[in-house]
């Protein structure tokens, strides 16, 4: 690492890039080798050695305290105090500390804010100024693009660019290609815990994606025309609140086919959360009507949304999707435990569950050193090939895929992506929800796009991403004439669903 | 919950268990902490031979661990005796005044401790398990039959706060429910007239369904309001108790021929037949808790329903996402929970230690439940041996105490001490440097219950 250096280190998950970082943060111990720094070697015993040697780290999960202030998260490990024995807090020289490094770095943060009120990006900025107090030289980023919406990742990269400018070298862990050729000077990639090279960020994408996964990927979802059929699920007047009784879906109407992918694109929080969970019946509803197959389901609980055909991969995989106690297997039956061959009665038939898991893990291509082994210990992309396992191998009607592949590496987002094109392809009507506008476009048919609980617009795959862009932004085309034209061009055969241009 | 553990490579200290990537990473750190072969067995599953190795690894890890559960059990017990040990010294002045000269003569201190100390454990064991010089039948199963008695209810408290624990609630309540479940199965066992194996069926279920009701009111609170169940649970131990009080002395229940508060007998054909002749206290109470363990730890692990109580206690939110009715759930489950703990009460007046209500009739075996199901893993068979565990420490102890003269509340303290060294495994592994293997995980699974 050089000093002004920003460095990516690129990997699949469990590639173990964390894993060496971890290490050099002190949190592991390393078996065999060293690490030097300026020169001379480092041993590390802990996190505190770490930050003494200059290395920072914000992890992937914060490590904050949400009840506290940014003031008092930053001093948090290295409290100061006063009045001698007494041991007050001080906490006006906390708060000097922030304002002055949110000041050199152009880092605005309020240090009296609590944290559990800010948006997800400004906790990260607070993570990032707890190490820049520390007067760290070196900071680790380990996937810090994971949890941000594209604006808050601009606004980090901005942040980035200005440490370096000030000197400070940054490690960047990452999985994301585009970013990594936006920010990086210098990339090493990992593969399965080694170095399988370095590039430089002016090599393509696909390069960088062949070396990652060890074989060439395709970026772009392979996929013939759709043959939409006749509307599956109809959404229509739909008005929701979310947990804090603040409306986030307001007045939605969706049509979408079978055998047609409609992707809903638009920033995260804008509605699109709420909107699936209505339909799967884990909200209520305020007003509206969801229809499935011509059968009105709204009211209904989950499980009978569920039993009546809709698979569903929820957006949170660790809170939502999976029991990580459980074992693969367990997980596998988790929505449908109770029904033949599975469970019988009140009684499990575990033959029958792990004889099921044997062959989803196959054909899901699972890895998992066995199908008794708990969820929590598979890589990301493989916790999520279960979770999509689970939802595709049952007949359905419709298969609804939040962020099917957010924190996933790339050759498993190859692998759902072409499992979601299968299932569109069989004739289910599929709805996939995506902060990731690549994977909407890639993905979709249809492309819809919410902003602020509404559907704003309804456009087809080819319309340029500035379009699309705006429209995420809240921005449309004035005039009823200009609204029309992205429809038409959007060249979709399927009738649009009723009202869903006079939402925006 | 973050827990330090100094014993070697904190395989499972885990800041970052939320996050997809840290996993493979806490996982190769587990492996590397386990040593070489199974560094070997955890990383390659990757890929290059995954037929017969990943299982036959596994096997081996599920071994070490289930030794290692068993072993921190047995140190845990030592250490606790150890401790015991000292404080049996310290409480004998005779003993103690020996060690006013210890420097003159060593040998007195040492010798009376050794004597004070060894002769109140064997007459423990002796009380709970065999007593060598015993003469003939009924004498040498005596300490047997005494363990067992006192393990019956034991076990279906035990079972009763594993299961709610194992679901994700604490249930503090199986006193109250135990209360609940021995007030009705006495007035069962008095009230009506029934011929004698329906007598004792009858009272049997009045108690069940008592605990079950009781059990039932902090589950839907807590499925419907949120209101939280320890809280609940232990505001309803206080309404048992003092219903209890307060059913005693009503005309009708309380003996006639009595002043004080005490009830009339339960039926002889509501008691418990006993197994070993009418010299030795052991009852078909037993029988019932090893049916009981059995059908809990079918439950648990072979029913839909338990997969529906697992699933919530490990994730609410997944199972909620995946169709499983979480309050449905709970509420179910406070029921069961409070039936198991309910029959457990029932056997305090159906079985041999007492046949009639008092207002201390229950003892304490709803809150020694709570310890009987942490030192049994929550896992149902875990539950049985704690508890015979629990029962034997009780039954010598009584012997302790009438041969040694050492208080019974030695006993006690023995037993807490074995659940503060059981729940805090990376104590006793520091203590006796062992590997600090996976045990940890189960730390983390027992304080989900809070």
């Amino acid at each position: 690492m050089e000093p002004g250096e920003i460095h990516a280190l690129l990997g699949e998950n469990g590639a173990g890039k964390s894993t060496l970082m971890n290490v050099l943060y002190g949190l592991y111990q390393p078996d065999e080798g060293e690490i030097l720094v300026d020169g001379k070697p480092l041993k590390l015993k802990g996190p505190s050695d770490a930050i003494a040697a200059g290395i920072g780290m914000v992890h992937q999960h914060f490590m904050l305290v949400p009840v506290f202030t940014v003031a008092e998260n930053v001093m948090l490990g290295a409290e100061q105090v006063r009045g001698g024995i007494a041991g007050f807090l001080d906490r006006r020289r906390a708060r000097r500390e922030v304002a002055e490094v949110s000041e050199r770095y152009n880092l605005r943060v309020d240090p009296d804010a609590v944290i559990e009120d800010l948006p997800v990006g400004i906790q990260q900025r607070v993570e990032i100024v707890k190490a820049l107090t520390r007067d760290v030289d070196l900071l680790i980023l380990d996937e810090p693009t994971a949890v941000l919406t594209p604006q808050e990742t601009e606004e980090l990269l901005t942040v980035m660019r200005s440490l370096k400018a000030a000197g400070k070298s940054i490690v960047f862990i990452t999985h994301k290609l585009g970013e990594v050729k936006a920010i990086a000077d210098r990339i090493t990639v990992i593969r399965r815990g080694k170095t399988v090279g370095t590039a430089s960020p002016t090599a393509s994408r696909d390069e960088l994606a062949a070396k990652m996964v060890g074989r060439s990927v395709r970026l772009t979802v392979d996929k013939q025309p759709a043959a939409p059929g006749r509307p599956i699920l109809e959404v229509a007047g739909l008005v929701v609140d979310d947990d804090r009784r603040i409306r986030a879906v307001d007045g939605v109407d969706l049509t979408v086919h079978a055998g047609e992918v409609l992707g809903v694109a638009g920033v995260q929080g804008n509605g699109q959360t709420e909107l699936i969970e209505a339909i799967m019946g884990l909200r209520p509803l305020l007003a509206g009507t969801v229809t499935l197959d011509g059968q009105p389901v709204h009211g209904w609980p989950t499980k009978k949304v569920l039993r009546a055909g809709v698979g569903y991969v929820p957006e949170d995989r660790s809170v939502d999707g999976l029991v990580k106690e459980f074992s693969v297997a367990e997980n596998l039956v988790l929505d449908i435990y109770d029904r033949p061959p599975f469970g019988k009665g009140l009684s499990l038939k575990p033959d029958a569950i792990a004889k099921s898991a044997r062959e989803r893990i196959e054909q899901f291509d699972v890895r998992t050193p066995s199908a008794d082994a708990a969820v929590g210990t598979l890589s990301g992309g493989n916790q999520q090939k279960v979770i999509v396992a689970r939802e595709l191998s049952r007949p359905l009607k419709l298969f609804i895929a939040a962020q099917p592949t957010r924190g996933v590496d790339v050759g498993s987002i190859e692998f759902i992506h072409s499992r979601v094109i299968r299932e569109r392809d069989v004739g289910t009507a599929v709805l996939v929800v995506s902060s990731e506008l690549d994977e909407v476009i890639g993905l979709a048919d249809r492309i819809a796009v919410m902003y602020r609980g509404r559907i704003i617009g309804i456009v087809g795959p080819d319309t340029p991403r500035e379009e699309i862009g705006l429209l995420m932004a809240g921005v449309t085309p004035e005039t009823a004439t200009e609204a029309a034209a992205p429809a038409a061009d959007a060249a979709t055969p399927a009738p649009e669903g009723p009202g869903s241009e006079d939402e925006a | 919950m973050s827990n330090p553990n100094p014993a070697s490579g904190s395989p499972d200290k885990d800041p970052v268990s939320g996050s997809p990537d840290k996993d493979p990473a806490t996982e190769a750190a587990r492996a590397a902490a386990g040593g070489t072969d199974r560094a070997a067995t955890a990383t390659a599953p990757k890929r290059p031979e995954p037929t017969a190795r990943p299982s036959l690894g596994r096997l081996f890890l599920d071994n070490l661990w289930a030794a290692n559960t068993v072993t921190v059990t047995v140190l845990a017990v030592l250490l606790a005796m150890l401790v015991g040990a000292v404080l049996i010294i310290v409480s004998d002045p005779d003993v103690l005044a020996t060690y006013g000269y210890i420097t003159a003569r060593p040998a007195d201190a040492l010798s009376a401790s050794w004597t004070v100390v060894s002769e109140a454990y064997a007459n423990l064991f002796k009380g709970a398990i065999f007593d060598p010089e015993a003469s003939g039948f009924t004498a040498a199963l005596s300490p047997i039959s005494e363990t067992l008695t006192y393990t019956a209810p034991l076990v279906f408290t035990g079972l009763s706060v594993a299961l709610a624990f194992r679901g994700g609630l604490f249930n503090i309540g199986a006193q109250g429910q135990a209360t609940i479940g021995v007030v009705l199965a006495a007035l069962a066992g008095f009230l009506l007239p029934l011929p004698p194996v329906l007598h004792l069926v009858v009272a049997l279920i009045a108690g069940a369904a008592g605990g079950a009701v009781w059990g039932f009111i902090p589950g839907i609170l807590k499925a419907r309001t949120g209101a939280h169940e320890v809280i609940n649970t232990i505001m309803l131990n206080y309404v048992a108790v003092y219903f209890l009080s307060w059913i005693i002395i009503q005309n009708g229940v309380q003996n006639p021929g009595r002043a004080d508060a005490i009830s009339k007998p339960v039926d002889s054909s509501a008691q418990f037949p006993r197994l070993l002749g009418e010299d030795l206290r052991v009852h078909a109470g037993i029988l019932l808790a090893v049916l009981a363990t059995w059908f809990v730890a079918w439950l648990l692990n072979r029913s839909t329903f338990g997969f529906e109580l697992r699933a919530v206690g490990a994730n609410p939110d997944a199972a909620r996402t995946a169709g499983i009715s979480v309050s449905k759930t709970y509420v179910l489950m406070m029921a069961i929970a409070g039936l198991l703990a309910g029959l457990g009460g029932s056997q305090m007046v159906l079985g041999s230690t007492a046949n009639a209500l008092t207002p201390l009739v229950v003892a304490q075996i709803g809150f020694d439940g709570i310890l009987v199901a942490l030192l049994g893993r929550v896992k149902p068979w875990g539950v049985l041996l704690a508890a015979l565990l629990f029962g034997a420490l009780q039954a010598g102890g009584n012997r302790m105490q009438s041969y040694s003269g050492i208080s019974l509340e030695l006993v006690t303290v023995l037993q807490a001490l074995i659940v503060i060294f059981i729940a805090a495994p990376a104590l006793v592994k520091a203590i006796f440097q062992l590997r600090a293997a996976r045990a940890a995980r189960l730390q983390t699974s027992l304080a989900k219950g809070w």
